[in-house]
Formats: structure tokens, sequence, C-alpha cells
């Protein structure tokens, strides 16, 4: 270098960048090809993007926490507790390791601790899968009603076929704003594993996402359609006979004990029986004949996240309880109580409902077609759970 | 959307909430606070329609960084010595981001004001995020990284490790007890108000600086959720001290938490970011320096003070305590002193301490090497097996602690060791603020008041007791922290990957076993203990054996 003439460069105070060669691969010594998370067994032969950010996030005494809960509730039990379900995943009868003075971690060498672990989100939700989905839809409702509005499509809408959206379309959303509150989220504290907590999270969104997608649709035909009361809604949900059936059920939904009940009742028989009747069986139906291609696009996008996501993960977490290789059995029993009990609640409010299907100038399919096809969905999810199809169905 | 559209959206989105006619939702949680039901505004504003593409895009930077790190080589430049560190904290940190996700619910029914729910919800699966984007940069360290070792055993790692236990404090505090300590003050008031600021941007400029950008990118993204949840916590808090009645819970709570936050928090990430770092200029700030403005300055003067017109009881004295702590009584240095004694019982690595270093930190605080200097040049001495034992087993001046039963960080600054008999057991704490957590805090009553709903401190918090009478290579074995050879240590104290300069479990196996300070101080006559607890407050510092003992 020959630059000495040059006048004394001013050096800032920064972190010098060093080659340091820390790279994957630069040598060769114990563990340097153990590149995989080794503490966990994957349902698959391979370890996916999904199971190695999720799986055993959230410890377990049975498994590798061998100092055991730190902080617990005023009746000392910490942690994620088994029996805040009646279900039953093989293992859990079996008392905890009891650890102390020279026992050693105890780690349970025989994975997973118990049957709960063996759960996978088959929709393999997580922060990048769930932004990316939600995004999509968030989006693409709003092109459709932004195109809607461009061709003013609203105005093909009949004046009882504005009440109908007003009123009843836009009451739903209370039904799915109330559920992914006090109902989904809610149960994201409660089961036993990460993989559970996080499926559940993400389907707490979608119903909160939807509920909020029929608000903003109902605000923005506010905007766009003379005499479209936007409130019409609320008084439709307070005070509509027609609808007390589906708050009373929404409300006692929300207030069970058990998280699995919790989640069965709701995605294997109140959304196949009552929220799928309302979505597929009436407003696809119905809004077609009286002009209106719109509010398929918005409540077609629940319909998929319940049917293609939620009903999905559902059906899985299930399925491997009602095939437990010890509590399948003692977990058949039960569902099959839930599912006597909610169906005949389910059908209740259903029925309820039935007003809505004359209210339209240009009249769906017959209620009881309706009721019939969602009947024969929901005993196809139930049989295929390994259920008996619940004598009530014929209600 | 608009300012004005996101405005008016979100004034529709209040018409969602509605008040059950029927039946009340589940009431899973208590808590001792009462809470006036008042019209309140969602302080969030956020609507899903914005806020999911929001976080998609903030997703595509993230990836698209990843990308460019590993197409860059990133890890040609990253210091050892700062990435080993990672493999504690990564372990740790998506346990308390996935617990406060699942705390939301907590303040369901317990706050009940539906427009602070839809807030929560947010919160909820914003710490969805954080946890799985951080088990994600994991996952890359693992795969790019020169040492996969303990990045690769993570999980099962901090579940089974002394550190990773006082991590979970970090996580098990906002998901359990009652509700409103739990879910409101430990974890938004405090964790996240005050100690998220240290934890997502303190650190992550330390990263940078050793040559690691990738963590700067994702938890910047972490952090810039998080005033969110702060202004779900404030929301929160006002509401409680609108009623005079939470005015004692609120006092015991902060104080509670604080002290917790400063114990765990500051033990970790001024760790990290005081001996993880290669870069010494002399104009960069210290853990104390950062400590002063983000946490003192930003959190307490500007944040909590203000509140004092409200009603709230400020632990003034805990926060001037925990300075005292970290400037006159060299917390952190103790700390990573601990952490190097005991680096056997770790999954990673633990670079010596060089010249270049003793220079800063005798420059940062003064009187440093006259305290620890000694010691480090012993670590140093002792790092590479040459017949000698670990240096936990040699003699260098150091005594090994007794754990602090509440915080369980071991009870380093000798002289304010205080110890009590609880429950029946004999315990020692680091502070007098450690027995009061466990003695009176934690408790169902408090100063005479009945508090049916606070939690309780319950678990094995000595892991030593565990392991008490073991030879220390079955503790290492049971605990998994061996490479695949069967034998080599995950973790080293030095960053040698050479498999011959290594420490294996044949070792391990010629040292003396482990003895559980907390069962042996149980097993002390009267006399014994009391003369055991006179001495231990003469120690020090440094570790250092009474002066005239
Ligand atoms: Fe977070
Ligand atoms: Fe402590």
């Amino acid at each position: 270098m020959t630059t000495t003439q040059d006048a004394p460069k001013f050096e800032r105070s920064v972190p010098k960048p060093v080659f340091t060669d820390a790279e994957a691969g630069a040598r060769e010594f114990p563990d340097s090809n153990s590149r995989r998370y080794n503490y966990y067994t994957p349902q698959k032969r391979k370890q996916s993007h999904y199971e190695d950010v999720t799986v055993d996030v959230q410890p377990d005494p049975r498994h590798y926490l061998t100092q055991g809960w730190l902080y617990g509730f005023a009746d000392g039990r910490g942690g994620y507790p088994l029996d805040w379900t009646v279900l039953k995943a093989w293992g859990s009868d079996q008392p905890s390791p009891e650890r102390g003075p020279g026992s050693g971690g105890m780690i349970v060498k025989d994975w997973p601790a118990t049957g709960w672990h063996e759960f996978r989100d088959p929709n393999e939700e997580w922060e990048l899968t769930l932004y990316r989905y939600n995004s999509n839809v968030v989006r693409q409702v709003t092109q459709n009603v932004e195109a809607a509005k461009a061709s003013k499509a609203f105005e093909q809408w009949n004046a009882n076929w504005v009440r109908f959206v007003e009123q009843h379309i836009g009451a739903w959303m209370h039904v799915d704003h109330g559920l992914g509150l006090y109902l989904y989220a809610n149960a994201n504290r409660r089961a036993p594993t990460n993989m559970h907590n996080n499926a559940i999270s993400v389907n707490s969104m979608h119903r909160i996402r939807a509920a909020q997608d029929l608000a903003l649709y109902n605000l923005t035909l506010s905007e766009e359609i003379e005499g479209f009361d936007g409130s019409a809604h609320l008084e439709t949900w307070n005070n509509d006979p027609a609808w007390q059936g589906v708050r009373d059920l929404a409300e006692q939904l929300t207030a069970i004990d058990d998280w699995c009940e919790a989640i069965f009742a709701a995605n294997i028989v109140f959304e196949p029986l009552v929220g799928e009747l309302f979505r597929s069986q009436l407003v696809q139906q119905a809004a077609p004949r009286n002009g209106d291609f719109v509010t398929p696009t918005v409540i077609g996008a629940a319909e998929y996240d319940f049917a293609e996501r939620d009903l999905r993960y559902t059906t899985a977490m299930f399925e491997l309880l009602t095939n437990d290789r010890e509590f399948a059995g003692h977990n058949k029993a039960i569902m099959s109580d839930w599912a006597s009990t909610w169906t005949a609640k389910s059908l209740a409010a259903a029925r309820a409902l039935q007003p809505l299907w004359s209210q339209p100038d240009a009249k769906p399919p017959r209620f009881e077609d309706g009721l019939d096809r969602v009947k024969s969905r929901f005993s196809g999810i139930v049989v295929s759970l390994g259920l008996e199809e619940p004598k009530e169905l014929a209600q | 959307m608009s300012r004005q559209s996101v405005a008016k959206a979100h004034q529709k989105i209040q018409e969602l909430s509605w008040e059950p006619a029927y039946h009340e939702p589940v009431s899973h949680y208590g808590t001792d606070y009462t809470f006036q039901k008042a019209q309140k505004k969602d302080p969030l504003k956020q609507v899903l329609r914005s806020y999911f593409p929001m976080q998609e895009e903030k997703d595509h930077r993230v990836y698209g960084a990843s990308d460019g790190a590993i197409r860059g080589n990133m890890f040609r430049q990253v210091q050892e010595r700062w990435l080993e560190w990672q493999k504690l904290f990564l372990s740790i940190i998506p346990l308390p981001e996935i617990s406060a996700a699942r705390a939301m619910p907590l303040l369901f029914r317990t706050v009940p004001n539906p427009e602070l729910h839809n807030g929560q919800a947010i919160q909820m699966i914003d710490e969805v995020r954080h946890s799985t984007i951080q088990q994600n940069l994991k996952r890359l360290y693992m795969n790019n990284y020169i040492d996969p070792a303990g990045f690769n055993s993570s999980l099962r790692n901090f579940q089974s490790d002394y550190c990773g236990t006082i991590g979970r404090q970090f996580a098990e505090g906002f998901i359990t007890g009652d509700a409103i300590t739990a879910a409101s003050i430990y974890l938004t008031i405090v964790a996240e108000t005050a100690f998220t600021n240290t934890l997502f941007v303190a650190m992550p400029a330390e990263a940078a600086a050793n040559g690691d950008y990738l963590l700067p990118t994702v938890f910047h993204s972490v952090q810039s959720d998080e005033s969110r949840h702060i202004s779900n916590g404030y929301a929160t808090l006002l509401m409680a001290l609108a009623d005079e009645g939470n005015h004692q819970l609120l006092a015991r709570d902060l104080r509670y938490a604080w002290w917790n936050n400063h114990r765990v928090v500051d033990a970790a990430i001024g760790t990290f970011i005081e001996y993880g770092t290669k870069d010494r200029r002399k104009d960069r700030e210290s853990y104390a320096e950062m400590w002063r403005r983000w946490i003192y300055d930003d959190y307490y003067r500007s944040y909590l003070v203000p509140l004092e017109k409200y009603g709230l009881e400020i632990p003034h004295d805990l926060i001037e305590e925990s300075w005292n702590q970290i400037w006159n009584k060299g917390y952190v240095h103790e700390v990573a002193q601990f952490f190097a004694t005991g680096w056997l019982a770790n999954y990673w690595r633990i670079d010596p301490m060089t010249d270049k270093d003793f220079e800063w930190f005798e420059y940062k605080y003064p009187g440093w090497y006259d305290k620890y200097g000694a010691w480090w040049e012993n670590y140093n001495r002792l790092s590479m097996p040459n017949g000698h034992k670990p240096i936990v087993f040699e003699d260098v001046d150091y005594e090994y602690p007794h754990r602090c039963w509440t915080c369980m960080v071991p009870c380093l600054v000798r002289e304010d060791m205080v110890m009590a008999k609880v429950d029946g057991q004999w315990r020692t704490y680091c502070h007098d603020m450690c027995r009061w957590t466990d003695e009176v805090a934690f408790r169902p009553t408090y100063q005479g008041r009945q508090t049916p709903n606070m939690g309780k401190l319950i678990g094995h918090r000595e892991w030593e007791t565990l392991y008490h009478g073991w030879n220390w290579a079955d503790v290492v074995s049971d605990m998994g922290f061996v490479r695949d050879d069967g034998k080599t240590m995950v973790a080293q104290p030095h960053l040698d990957l050479n498999p011959d300069k290594m420490w294996t479990l044949d070792h391990l196996r010629k040292c003396p076993p482990l003895a559980s300070p907390n069962v042996l101080l149980n097993e002390m006559s009267d006399d014994e203990r009391t003369a055991f607890a006179a001495r231990y407050v003469r120690g020090g510092p440094a570790g250092r054996a009474p002066a005239d003992a």
C-alpha cells in the first residue's frame, strides 16, 4: 500500500467483521453431522418442518421435564393437567415419575410419554403457514367485495334479500366471534401438548377472522346499499326467536369445562349440523337465486376454513383417541355420549332457524332437504371416527 | 387499508361482542383482584384484515434475510463464543413465547371487558408466531453453524438442565396462579414492558456485532409485535387501579414480578451480552449501561413512575436494589462465573476470557480484575483436559454455591443469602426478596387478607437434589448432553473442536460425586446450620471463601 501521504482516514467505531469459518462442515468432530432435532420421533419417515418448530416446546413431566412444573395454581397443580379432559391417551393412567433426592431425571425412554404426544396437525400450521393462509383469505375476500362494488353488483339485490343479509348473515358473525374467543382461544391453554394448542389457536383465529370478515362486509354494504341497516344484526341476534336457539347453544358451548368436549361439540357436532346447514345449505343456495354472487364468496371462505382445515385437524386429533391402544373403548363411550347430547341440542337449534328458509323471494331448497344433507355428512364424520351415529340424529 | 378505513373498520368490529343471555362462559381461572365492568376501548385497534397481511409482509422480510444469510455464508463470520450461548437462549425462549399465548385466556373471564379480549386474542396468535419463528431460527443455526450439538437436542436439554429450569419461570409464571398476577402483572406489565427491551433490542445488537444478523432480523420482527402487547397490559393495569381494593395486590405483584424478572433476565441476558461477545470496543455499551437506559430510564422513569399518581405503589427500593446488584455487587459477573464453573452440567461451550476481555471489563466495571481476573485465568488454564479435573473440582478459591429456592439462580452475592425453614424444609434464598416471594407473597393470605387464588411455588426446585450422590459421568449421560460418539460431552469449557481437546465422560468418571447443597443443609444439626449461614455470608466476591476462613 502506498497511501502514506493520504490524510488519516476517520474511522467510525463499528464492530469489525472477522473471518471465523464457523460454518457447517468446516470440521469433522463428534456430532458435526448431527443436524436434526433428535429428541422426538417424527410421525412419518422424515421430520417435517412443522414438527421441528412445534414438538416438545411445551414440556411434560412424563417425558423430559425432570424438575417438574415450577409454578402452580392455588391447589398446587401446574402446567397442563391431563385430567382437564376426561378422554385419555395411552399412558395417561400411569403415575408421573416420582422424582426426589438421588432419583436422577427418570426420563421416559419409551417415546412418547403418553399417546397425547402422537398428535400432529395434518394442516401443519405454524406461523409461516397461518399468516400466508389468512392473508390470502382476507385479500381474496376484499378483492371480491371490491369487484362487486365496482360492478354495482349490489344493485341487483331485491329488498327482501337486503333484509336477509343485514339480519341473518349479520347474525352469524356473533357465533364466529363468541366461539372464536371463548371456546377456541380459551381451549388453547388446556391441552397437554403444543401440537394440540397451536392447532386450536389457529382454529380460533379462523373464527375471529371470519367474524370480522362478516362485520366488515356488513360495513361495506351499509355504505353501498341505500337503506341497508348495519345494526340490524344486533337486533336479530338479541331478539329474533329464530336465532335464540343458536345463541343459546353457542353460549352453552362456551360454558363447557372439558377442552376435548368443547372442541368435539363445536367441530364434530355443531359446525356440521348448524354451521354448514346455515352456510352451505342456506346462504350458498339462496344467494345466487336472489342475484347475490358476493355473499357466497365471503361465507365460502369460512366454509373452507372449517371443512378443509379445522375439521381436518379435529378428526385427526379424535381418531387417535378412538383408536388408542389403551383407552379406545373409554374414549368412544364418552364421545358417543357427547355426540348424543350435542346432536340433540344442535338439531333443536337448527330447527329453530327454519323460518329463515322462507324469507328470501327466491327460495333455497327445502329446509328438510338441507338438514338431511348435513345429517348425512355429520353421520359420515362420526362413523369415520369409529363412533355410532347417535340415535338423536333421527329427531 | 387506509388509516381512516382502519379506524372505521375497528369501530365496526366493536359490534361483534355480546353479553351472554343464557349461559356464562366457563370460568377456569381465579383472581383475588376485582374489576368493575366499564366501557373500555380496545387498546390495540387491530383488525385482522390488515393484521394478517402486515404479519405476512414481516415474514417475507425475515425469511428473505434468512435465505440471504445462508447464500452469503454468514456463518463464516459468526463468532462461536456468541452462538454457543444461543444454544441456551433459544432452548428456553420458545416456551415463554408460547406460554404467553396460553396465558391470554386467563384474562377473559377475570377482566370482564370484551373490548380487551380482541387484543388478547391477537396477542395469542402473535405469540404462536414468536415461538415457532424462534424454533425455526434455531433450526437454521443447527443446520448451518459449525457445531450443531446442543441445538440438535435443544428441547430435551432445557427440560432437564438447571438453566432451562431458571428460564422456565419466565413461562410458567405467566400461566398459573392468580390470573391477573400471572397474565397481566408478571407477563405484560413487567416481563414484556420492562424486560423484552433487553431481550429483543439489546441482545440483537450484540448478535450483529458478533457476525449474526439473523437473530436481529427475527427478534426485531418479534419486538415489533410487542408494543401492542404492552398496550394490552396497560389497559388492564388502569382498570385494576380503578378499584382501590386492588392496590395492595398490585403492590405485592409488582414487587414479586420485578424482582423475579431482574433475577432471571438479568442473569441470563447480562451473561450473554457481557461474556458472549467478542466486541470489546470501549464505546460499546455494557449491559449495565443498557440496563440503565432501557430499564431504568425507559421503563422505570418513563412508564412506571407516572403511574404513581393513579395510586400504583412503585417498588422504588427494588429498582434501586437491582441496580445496586448489577453495578456494585457484580450480579452478572457472578452469574457468568457460575455458569462457567458448572460448564459440565450444560449443553453449550463457554469460551475462556482473554486479556482483551479483561481490559474491557476493567474499563467498564472498575475493580473487575481484582475480583474475577484470577479465576478466569484459572478457567483458561484448566480448559483443555490435561490430567486435571474440570475447574469446579480444582482448588481455585471458589466455593460451590447454594441455590435460591425461589429464583433458582444460586445465592451468588454471598452476603445477601438468607435461610429460612419453609413448609418444613430449610431453604436458602439469594436475597431477602426471594425469601419474601416464597414465604410471604405466594401464600393464601397476604397481610391478613385472604388470597385464595394466589399460586404456589412447586417442583424440584433445586436441580442438584435429583442427582445427589451421582457420579458426574452418569449425570451428564442421564441428561443426554453427550455427542454422537457416545462419550464426548456437548458442553466444553473452550471452543476448540479438535476431538483430542474435548472432554469426555471418561474424564468425568474420575471426579467426585455430585452433592446437593440443599440435601446437605437439611441434614445439618441446628448448630451446624447456623454456623454454615454465618460463614456463607462472609464469602465472596467471585465465590471466594471468607477471608479469615
Ligand atoms: Fe412474544
Ligand atoms: Fe433468588
